[in-house]
């Protein structure tokens, strides 16, 4: 096991004894299986450790004796809250190594169903942050609308959480009868459902009184430690996949990307808030320009890359979801590795707690937004 | 112990947090949800009440669905469709499909030959994760994963099922109302 480091010095104001307090593996608000080792001072946090690696399943050992269409099911395990997205990653970079020319309206129904995905993500994130601060309406308010996305992922891929949504070369079915509809009635009502979420958490005192200053991290320093997606956008910096490596059709959509100023629990709410706004702006868009045609590239028999390496990443709901793949030209990958965004991310615990009440513990721990399935891989 | 400075409340600001605005707007917006699923109506969706009322209430499953697995048969000979090519055990990545063919004689022009059929198919549902793949490979449209989902069982070795499992569907209890 994980030797724990945490500090074993610590002049403190009234020379009270300090405690070192174990949180997790089984506590509900680390959001999995996360055990997170405090040293207290009183209430407050002086050091803190973590340990990781009870849901570590071998993942990326796995991919090395498996053909290359079948590891796509293995990545939707990883952060399975956002399956379609990580499916997502391996397709593109298998793709793109390959050299295959995927058509126009595959790409377009990839940034749709990656971006329902992605309001999937912020939705499940907003419910679990908000009811481990303590507000249980938004919880059933957000996984209302949830469900409405993953009816839409049933009945197109045929699985709601783990879809399999990707093959090499495009999609395993075009879009069914009614998706267009589906799609558009999801796009039509959800802007009045955010604002709902916003007239109960927004001005709120309790929510403010426990996110304003609460986890605060500088943009250098989020930088130095390579956080991504909303955990960096937070504090200022403007790093989107998306904008600055387009993948699928997102070179041809029109999006902003929100940034928040102080860096703190209630930017990165905010900019959650606002990411999700942006995706249906991008839905919408892209629902408008969708191409007829054909969803297949033509496949050799066998998958087989170039020998040689690559680096692929798009922008997942948690951050810059990265594939590192090397090919010896055989039908099974030399090796794979994974940029997991939520493992880095995680790594900015220790600094934005120090300082903070146990209780700001839990609150930063959800405003990181980490799944356990995919730090642990 | 805020490391940023949270900036000073504005009078308007401060009138509004004494009478509580913020507090009374998000309780007026439960209130309303609570009347709207007494009598099962909301002005967005049209609908008041989410949940689903399983078991009483069967779901609706998409007809793309990855559930149960079923071999298919011939509608009018009633003949297995599989031609035992093993090409979804190949598929399979955990590997839970076995294909276990047989050889029998057949005469063809007059002259004996030997043709490989399927004799036994095991397909373990405890280690399947439903990517379809096997599905997909299929040749002759023979296994194909349906929309029951009632998997559950009281034993691991009810997890495995064998040919005439597979063709005929396993009986499940339906409890409805």
């Amino acid at each position: 096991m994980h030797q724990v480091e945490i500090a074993t010095t610590q002049e403190t104001l009234l020379d009270s004894p300090e405690m070192v307090l174990n949180m997790g593996p089984q506590h509900p608000s680390t959001h999995g299986v996360l055990r997170v080792v405090l040293k207290l001072d009183g209430e407050t946090v002086i050091d803190l450790d973590c340990d990781i690696g009870y849901l570590h399943r071998g993942m990326e050992k796995i991919a090395e004796n498996r053909m290359y269409t079948m590891i796509a099911p293995y990545w939707d395990r990883l952060d399975y809250i956002a399956a379609v997205s990580n499916g997502l990653v391996w397709v593109e970079t298998v793709e793109q190594m390959m050299g295959l020319p995927v058509p126009p309206r595959a790409h377009y129904l990839r940034t749709i169903l990656t971006e329902l995905n992605r309001i999937a993500s912020h939705l499940l994130w907003l419910a679990t942050h908000a009811l481990d601060i303590g507000a249980v309406t938004v919880l059933l308010w957000a996984l209302r609308e949830r469900e409405e996305i993953l009816k839409i992922f049933e009945r197109q891929f045929g699985a709601r959480l783990t879809c399999h949504a990707w093959r090499v070369g495009g999609m395993p079915n075009d879009a069914y009868d009614d998706f267009n509809k589906d799609v558009r009635q999801f796009v039509n009502n959800f802007p009045k459902r955010l604002e709902e979420y916003e007239t109960v958490l927004s001005e709120n005192r309790i929510w403010l009184s426990r996110t304003v200053g609460i986890g605060v991290i500088s943009g250098e320093d989020a930088i130095a430690i390579g956080l991504s997606g909303p955990a960096l956008r937070g504090s200022g910096v403007a790093w989107d996949v998306r904008k600055s490596r387009p993948y699928a059709a997102y070179a041809d959509m029109d999006f902003d990307i929100p940034l928040g100023e102080n860096g703190d629990t209630y930017d990165r709410y905010l900019v959650r808030l606002e990411e999700m706004r942006q995706s249906r702006r991008i839905i919408d868009q892209a629902l408008e320009k969708l191409p007829d045609g054909p969803v297949n590239a033509k496949l050799p028999k066998i998958v087989k890359p170039p020998a040689g390496d690559y680096y692929h990443s798009i922008e997942g709901p948690k951050g810059e979801i990265g594939c590192y793949l090397v090919s010896d030209g055989t039908a099974q990958p030399w090796r794979v590795r994974v940029r997991p965004p939520s493992f880095i991310n995680l790594q900015a615990l220790k600094q934005m707690c120090v300082g903070h009440l146990v209780a700001d513990v839990v609150a930063i721990i959800g405003t990181l937004d980490i799944v356990l399935g995919e730090i642990d891989r | 112990m805020p490391l940023v400075p949270i900036p000073k409340p504005t009078f308007v600001q401060k009138l509004k947090r004494f009478f509580m605005i913020d507090l009374l707007k998000g309780l007026g917006l439960t209130l309303k949800y609570n009347l709207g699923a007494l009598v099962d109506k909301d002005a967005v969706a049209g609908k008041g009440i989410y949940t689903e009322q399983y078991p009483k209430v069967r779901p609706d499953v998409a007809p793309r669905f990855h559930g149960a697995p079923r071999l298919n048969m011939d509608p009018e000979t009633h003949d297995t469709l599989c031609i035992a090519c093993n090409l979804c055990a190949i598929a399979c990545p955990e590997d839970c499909i076995d294909v276990i063919p047989m050889d029998v004689e057949i005469i063809v022009a007059g002259k004996p030959r030997k043709k490989k059929v399927i004799d036994e198919f095991i397909f373990d549902t405890s280690r399947c994760m439903f990517c379809a793949l096997c599905q997909e490979a299929c040749p002759t449209s023979c296994l194909e994963l349906t929309q029951d989902f009632e998997l559950a069982t009281y034993s691991r070795a009810g997890f495995v099922w064998n040919r005439e499992m597979l063709e005929q569907g396993r009986e499940t209890v339906k409890y409805t109302s």
